[in-house]
């Protein structure tokens, strides 16, 4: 099992990203740079925070142009887990792998904070190891997260189960006062429709180890893990069915 | 050569937070008959093109693949001659 963390000039989370499957949960990784085209060894792709190209014009909007981007394309395409965080997630909106847009919070700050999000799908591959109604506790550090999708885009998010966690307080409710950025209907984190791309604003590489306040991130990863494990399984299967 | 001045701002409805935090700061200065602020982009570019009409048409490609995100974005643009 391999996971590629794509680095684009500007990225500040992709070290984050490595130490959080390298050393604590003892996964294969590489990086991958923005020029680089050949996906065909991982099985999954990150894209981290950070400020992609100085988040110039538009957060995200530079980004998608680069080399690496056209080949994510193709790998989400054919089923392959992207997963991008922050910064990621704004690249992937850009790039429209996922719909929407974010756009400055609406209190026009940058926040840096734990936050309790609420799993809303847990049938999807990166999180199909919780359960829906289950709080994780996962840090946020964004200036633009206000998650925006008119309202047509908006059911069609809630009809396609594709709202995945939403910004919550710690008893689990969701409301306007526990809305850090604005986001339409507290959204945080949403998937493609298929399910195989995820976009979310909290940092689940900031919180694996209870030393840094929360272990929650791990239910992502391990999600993930899981979800690739079985997909090989299957897979395996497959060709062994096939040959017989 | 042209020289094209393009306005990229957010469409209706779209929450504009800095305009709103604007609109604020004018009122506290006293300006209270400002009732409304909307804040965005002005990009301006000098291009080549064999007339207004094919300049016109290269700018709005550019807006709908880089400038603006139609998604939250509407844009105009005003065409000079150089």
């Amino acid at each position: 099992m391999k996971f590629g963390i794509i680095q684009f000039p500007g990225s500040t989370c992709d070290y984050d990203c490595f130490f959080a499957l390298k050393d604590i949960l003892n996964i294969d990784v590489k990086f991958i740079w923005h020029e680089e085209t050949d996906l065909c060894d991982y099985d999954c792709i990150m894209l981290p925070g950070g400020f992609s190209y100085g988040d110039y014009l538009r957060v995200g909007a530079i980004a998608r142009f680069s080399p690496v981007m056209q080949a994510v394309k193709e790998y989400a395409q054919k089923g392959g887990y992207v997963i991008g965080i922050c910064n990621g997630f704004q690249i992937l909106l850009e790039a429209d792998l996922l719909p929407g847009v974010l756009v400055k919070n609406h209190g026009l700050h940058f926040l840096c904070r734990y936050e309790y999000v609420r799993i809303e799908n847990d049938v999807n591959p990166f999180t199909h190891l919780c359960k829906k109604g289950q709080i994780l506790k996962i840090p946020i550090a964004h200036g633009e997260g206000n998650y925006f999708i008119d309202d047509k885009g908006l059911k069609e998010l809630n009809a396609n189960h594709q709202v995945v966690l939403r910004y919550c307080d710690h008893h689990g409710e969701v409301s306007d006062n526990n809305n850090p950025n604005g986001s339409v209907d507290n959204i945080a984190c949403i998937c493609s429709k298929q399910g195989n791309v995820i976009g979310m604003m909290p940092h689940p590489e900031r919180c694996v180890e209870d030393i840094l306040g929360s272990s929650d991130g791990r239910f992502i990863f391990d999600s993930i893990i899981d979800s690739i494990k079985n997909k090989s399984k299957a897979a395996y299967k497959e060709i062994h069915h096939d040959n017989q | 050569m042209w020289s094209v001045s393009i306005y990229v701002n957010l469409k209706k409805g779209v929450l504009d937070a800095q305009g709103a935090a604007t609109n604020n700061a004018l009122k506290s200065l006293g300006f209270e008959e400002v009732k409304d602020v909307r804040i965005g982009k002005c990009i301006n570019l000098k291009m080549d093109g064999e007339s207004r009409e094919l300049v016109s048409k290269r700018v709005g490609v550019m807006c709908n693949k880089l400038l603006a995100n139609p998604v939250i974005e509407d844009f105009t643009y005003e065409i000079e001659v150089l």
